[in-house]
């Protein structure tokens, strides 16, 4: 317990996580590249096409990763968010600052390649789908909390503000999305739905995880990378900060 | 309950009887639902605004759709819900705003009492004086819809039990927004993507009344939604109000 609890007050320190992350984030950029290119030319070129929608169906080797990465960034950031409240660790809150355009970024991803892929197969950028609605409303969840953070003057208010929100919006996504579901299916137009997504063949699936594994490695070593650089401006006026732009300059 | 009797000696030996302000938990709700109700009833406007509001927009969309009563039948239950749901949020920013100038919201954040609890009877307040006659007036504004005969009853239950939710839960944008002073706009991207689940069900339950489904399932969903807000929106209204105040 008490080697954990060290742990813990080590990755508190903004100067430790700053020396810790510089040796784990070339692993990570390593993988996100790797992996992401392996995964789009197996994905785009050497997988079958899909037997019902032909080629078009390939756009989900960017369109699922970045709707998982959409809904984890921002349980990651709720998470960072409690961390921050309870336990006053300032690391936190500046990954969940950092975390949060990213995540609007891949809700806003995964929109548009769901609005591209619903061209061919719907014939119409954009359907009231169950899973598009309950995206929409995730980028805005997004959005809000953004902005609420931008609002403040005081950087400790913004942090709190921001934390608060994404604990309840993250409460809030399982009954959102449910809800949306019920909506859907009581409303349900004739359109083409997915079925049969676990027949999917090893050499369609192969590809599509190594993409998401692509995706999580990015957005963690691009959290890194953002943190750092947070690191620095906020602790600018701390003296290892100082000592360091004193090494490289 | 009741207040407690201290006896001070003062300084030439003779006992002094102070009276000192009841302690309970319940003595201060009703202090803060009374003093909250007589503050609201003093400003009449801020009541009546949201109802007008309410009035306008749905005079608005037969003008800006058609007026013909078949369409309108056919749109109501969501034209009602959404133009309430717009009221309810309306109001919103003056729920904790004049007691943040005033200076009043600091001493609720002083007193013994526990804040979340307080936050909650302020919350009541705002729904009896906007959730409540929102309801009650959507039947009227349904009759001009041409509302199908049968849905009135659901109409008003599923606004009066889906407002206390929207109240709650608007409750936490409010507090979070009461320190800024632009925070108007910023309170509804806050909020409204949070209220998707209650317009859901509270249209759906109308709908489902039009239609002759029966809106049971869906008014015991929003039941729900408000057991689940009641038990946990209060502790995030006092977090919020905490930032805004330290802040």
């Amino acid at each position: 317990m008490g080697m954990i609890w060290s742990f813990i007050h080590k990755l508190g320190s903004p100067k430790w996580f700053y020396g810790i992350s510089a040796r784990l984030m070339p692993w990570f950029w390593v993988a996100a590249v790797a992996l992401i290119l392996v995964g789009s030319a197996w994905g785009l070129a050497f997988a079958p096409a899909d037997y019902q929608q032909g080629n078009s169906f390939r756009i989900i080797y960017v369109h699922v990763p970045a709707a998982f990465l959409a809904q984890s960034i921002f349980v990651s950031m709720a998470v960072a968010g409690l961390v921050y409240m309870v336990w006053k660790i300032k690391v936190a809150d500046m990954a969940a600052a950092m975390m949060a355009p990213l995540g609007a970024a891949m809700t806003f991803v995964s929109l548009f390649s769901g609005a591209v892929w619903g061209v061919p197969t719907w014939g119409t950028w954009w359907m009231w789908d169950a899973r598009l609605t309950s995206m929409l409303i995730l980028l805005f969840l997004y959005l809000g909390v953004i902005a609420l953070r931008g609002a403040f003057t005081s950087r400790d208010s913004a942090s709190r503000a921001a934390s608060v929100l994404a604990m309840v919006g993250v409460i809030n996504i399982p009954i959102i999305k449910y809800s949306v579901d019920w909506w859907y299916t009581l409303h349900q137009p004739a359109t083409f739905t997915i079925t049969g997504r676990a027949a999917m063949p090893m050499e369609m699936w192969a590809p599509l995880l190594i993409m998401v594994l692509g995706f999580y490695s990015f957005f963690i070593a691009l959290t890194l990378m953002r943190t750092r650089s947070e690191i620095l401006r906020r602790e600018s006026n701390k003296r290892w900060v100082r000592d360091l732009a004193g090494e490289t300059r | 309950m009741a207040g407690s009797e201290t006896q001070l000696t003062s300084g030439d030996g003779r006992s002094v009887s102070r009276r000192e302000p009841g302690g309970g938990l319940a003595v201060a709700l009703w202090a803060t639902l009374r003093r909250d109700l007589l503050l609201l009833m003093r400003r009449r406007s801020e009541v009546l605004n949201p109802l007008v509001f309410f009035a306008l927009v749905i005079t608005l969309f037969p003008i800006g759709i058609s007026p013909d009563p078949q369409l309108l039948a056919t749109i109501a239950p969501g034209l009602l819900w959404v133009a309430a749901l717009l009221a309810a949020l309306l109001s919103l920013d003056s729920l904790f705003r004049g007691d943040y100038d005033d200076g009043s919201l600091e001493q609720l954040l002083l007193t013994p009492q526990p804040l979340p609890m307080l936050a909650l009877a302020k919350v009541t307040v705002h729904w009896l004086l906007t959730g409540l006659p929102l309801a009650l007036m959507a039947p009227v504004l349904g009759i001009m819809l041409s509302l199908p005969a049968g849905s009135y009853l659901v109409l008003a239950f599923s606004l009066a039990l889906g407002t206390a939710s929207l109240s709650l839960i608007g409750a936490i944008g409010a507090a979070l927004t009461v320190g800024l002073s632009r925070g108007g706009v910023l309170i509804s991207l806050l909020v409204l993507p949070l209220y998707i689940p209650v317009l859901i069900f509270g249209a759906g339950a109308v709908q489902a009344a039009v239609v002759g489904d029966g809106a049971a399932a869906h008014l015991a969903i929003l039941g729900a939604l408000l057991a689940l807000s009641l038990m946990l929106a209060p502790w995030a209204i006092a977090a919020s109000l905490r930032i805004s105040i330290n802040g």
